[in-house]
């Protein structure tokens, strides 16, 4: 089948080229954050494909967002240090007010203001949203922050944040998921004065962390849509988000089965390609057949989002499917490199950690798994 | 000035290529074309002498079958500003291809034409002199180096010897080496700007070429597979090898 958005993608692979394994080996070492590879992908207009031409985008859908980041880990690199410049600003487009959108989305089109932090989880609460405690008090014509979230990746490299809280206790609500409100706030306006950001280090080199909220004041201005209402609008950004994931997981799958592949062909073991061993190529064989089996999954919900039908169950499957078979492919890269997949110059024990992440980030299997039991087989619920 | 650019559709340089069964010739079927490296730096160089404001409008050529639209799309998504495709299905031999681009030479009148000095296909590296021929015009092949000043370019070759130059009134012929420089790669804005340029369509007809091939290929092969090579001990032995194995001296 020909590869969507063609001449997309071989620019992608050629700006990739200048980010080779050296680059990321040498930031991962140092936990350095890629500032010269986002910089490039935001000036060659790539992290602005969503955006509508009119406030200075590409105008495109989601699927040539997937096809850009599938190309970028397909190549080796990672978009996890800017994939959300892509997407977060949905939340904005669809439900900011005309002077909201006039006054942000030129300047994230261009890439003036970085728009890449969405601060929705907190240590108490995770994927159970609505009991997010976060608030926000209204007072006069500003809201008064206080909390605290967690996992909030690029805060720290972010101008603008998407914030997710309570403007009414979950008890006043009419229904859990009323009450909840979105509201933008100016990062740098914000740290030291209310917003403190401590990062994370973790297995991977992915600038995450932590957020804590004592009496940040935010402008009334700043708030998206209708107070109360913020649940129902970050929503749809979470299923762009993971489909926008599944296509990363497709280009890591890739990866791993273009270098395993090489390898195998190459690597010679008792005078003979060590590929020529069914043991070592089928493998190699099955993770192309998971891949190819989930990448037509993410085509799939990439499509439903575009036609705007509903496809959260699509999204979240093509998610979990994606996932598993991007990991299943990273062990299998490993196994087929022997020693050398440990090796740090060969790029796959890196790519081995970072694409271990989807299987958790941005959601679980196991909360896949029962949306999907419950959901869609109608089995009961089990919380 | 402007500035026609001809791009060739070929196998895209990453691939492995596959001869057919029945040694007519290469199997293309369901493989990833691209532009000819060739061609693409042949467009750079004309993107880069707009971006001086030597070049006014640069129109790229493309002689091949519907898809090769695509290529031009590639070509105005690095720079050039219109296109022109003649289609043709099935080979077209370097001559009919210099003989269409004659044609559209006289209804473009550029200054310049600037081609690859090859395609990775066929290798044949005989558009660009038989173009500079059929024209009258002179021509500086294997480009390292291109400076255009007003009615003269002067090209820097890379010949066997090293490095020749050589200025050429204008209009003339330039074709590209591999070190002319280095192309870009397009951004995404200029991939959007590509798909809203114009790209006219023409047939070899329109320019009274008949496409049909003058050359009969008999039968394409293979290279012989590399053997593995030895380790001589002295050079007498090496001498002696040369001699009496490989029969070279």
């Amino acid at each position: 089948m020909a590869e969507s958005f063609p001449e997309i993608r071989a620019s992608v692979r050629r700006l990739c080229a200048e980010f080779p394994g050296a680059y990321w080996q040498a930031l991962d070492r140092d936990r350095i954050y890629p500032t010269e590879f986002v910089e490039t992908l935001t000036r060659e207009g790539f992290l602005s494909v969503l955006i509508p031409e009119a406030y200075g985008g590409a105008g495109l859908g989601l699927g040539a967002a997937a096809a850009i980041l599938e190309e970028i880990h397909r190549s080796g690199c990672n978009g996890g240090a800017c994939h959300a410049q892509m997407y977060t600003m949905g939340t904005l487009l669809r439900y900011g007010s005309e002077v909201q959108k006039q006054a942000f989305l030129p300047k994230i089109a261009s890439g003036a203001l970085r728009l890449q932090a969405f601060g929705v989880t907190e240590p108490t609460s995770g994927t159970d949203t609505t009991r997010l405690r976060t608030f926000a008090r209204r007072e006069g014509d500003r809201y008064i922050v206080n909390g605290q979230k967690i996992w909030i990746s690029r805060a720290e490299h972010s101008d603008l944040m998407v914030l997710l809280v309570r403007t009414t206790a979950r008890e006043d609500a009419a229904k859990p998921s009323d009450g909840m409100s979105v509201l933008i706030v100016d990062m740098k306006e914000a740290v030291g004065r209310g917003l403190t950001v401590r990062p994370i280090r973790t297995m991977l080199n992915h600038a995450t962390t932590e957020l804590f909220f004592d009496d940040l004041e935010v402008p009334a201005e700043n708030l998206i849509g209708v107070e109360g209402q913020g649940f129902r609008y970050i929503l749809e950004g979470m299923n762009a988000e993971r489909i926008l994931i599944a296509a990363e997981c497709i280009g890591d799958g890739r990866f791993f089965i273009d270098r395993a592949g090489a390898y195998a062909k190459d690597r010679e073991v008792f005078g003979r390609p060590i590929g020529a061993n069914q043991g070592v190529q089928f493998p190699i064989a099955r993770a192309y057949v998971q891949v190819s089996a989930a990448a037509l999954m993410v085509d799939h919900a990439a499509a439903l989002f575009e036609a705007g039908e509903p496809c959260g169950t699509e999204a979240n499957m093509a998610k979990m499917a994606a996932s598993e078979a991007s990991w299943f492919a990273a062990d299998m890269c490993v196994q087929t490199h022997g020693g050398f997949g440990f090796a740090e110059a060969f790029d796959i024990e890196r790519k081995f950690r970072e694409t271990r992440l989807y299987q958790v980030a941005p959601i679980s299997t196991n909360l896949i798994l029962s949306h999907v039991a419950t959901h869609v087989l109608g089995l009961p619920k089990s919380f | 000035m402007k500035v026609l650019v001809p791009v060739k559709r070929v196998l895209d340089y990453n691939l492995k290529v596959k001869v057919k069964s029945d040694q007519s010739g290469v199997d293309l079927s369901n493989l990833k074309m691209a532009m000819n490296p060739f061609c693409e730096i042949a467009v750079e160089e004309a993107v880069r002498l707009k971006e001086k404001g030597v070049v006014t409008e640069i129109v790229a050529v493309s002689i091949g079958p519907e898809q090769a639209q695509e290529t031009i799309r590639t070509a105005l998504a690095m720079g050039a500003d219109r296109g022109i495709l003649v289609k043709v299905d099935g080979d077209v031999e370097p001559l009919a291809v210099a003989k269409i681009l004659k044609g559209i030479v006289e209804a473009e009148s550029p200054q310049l034409v600037i081609l690859g000095k090859q395609a990775i296909d066929d290798d044949a590296n005989q558009t660009g002199q038989m173009l500079a021929a059929l024209l009258g015009w002179p021509q500086g092949t294997f480009a390292f180096k291109i400076d255009v000043a007003s009615d003269k370019v002067t090209v820097t070759r890379e010949v066997d010897g090293g490095l020749q130059t050589v200025a050429l009134n204008l209009p003339a012929i330039v074709t590209t080496d591999l070190r002319l420089n280095e192309p870009r790669y397009a951004s995404l804005p200029n991939i959007m700007k590509a798909k809203k340029k114009p790209i006219d369509v023409k047939a070899a007809a329109d320019y009274g070429v008949d496409t049909a091939p003058r050359l009969k290929v008999l039968k394409v092969t293979e290279p012989p597979k590399r053997q593995g090579g030895v380790k001589v001990k002295t050079v007498a032995e090496l001498v002696d090898k040369l001699k009496n194995e490989a029969g070279v001296l």
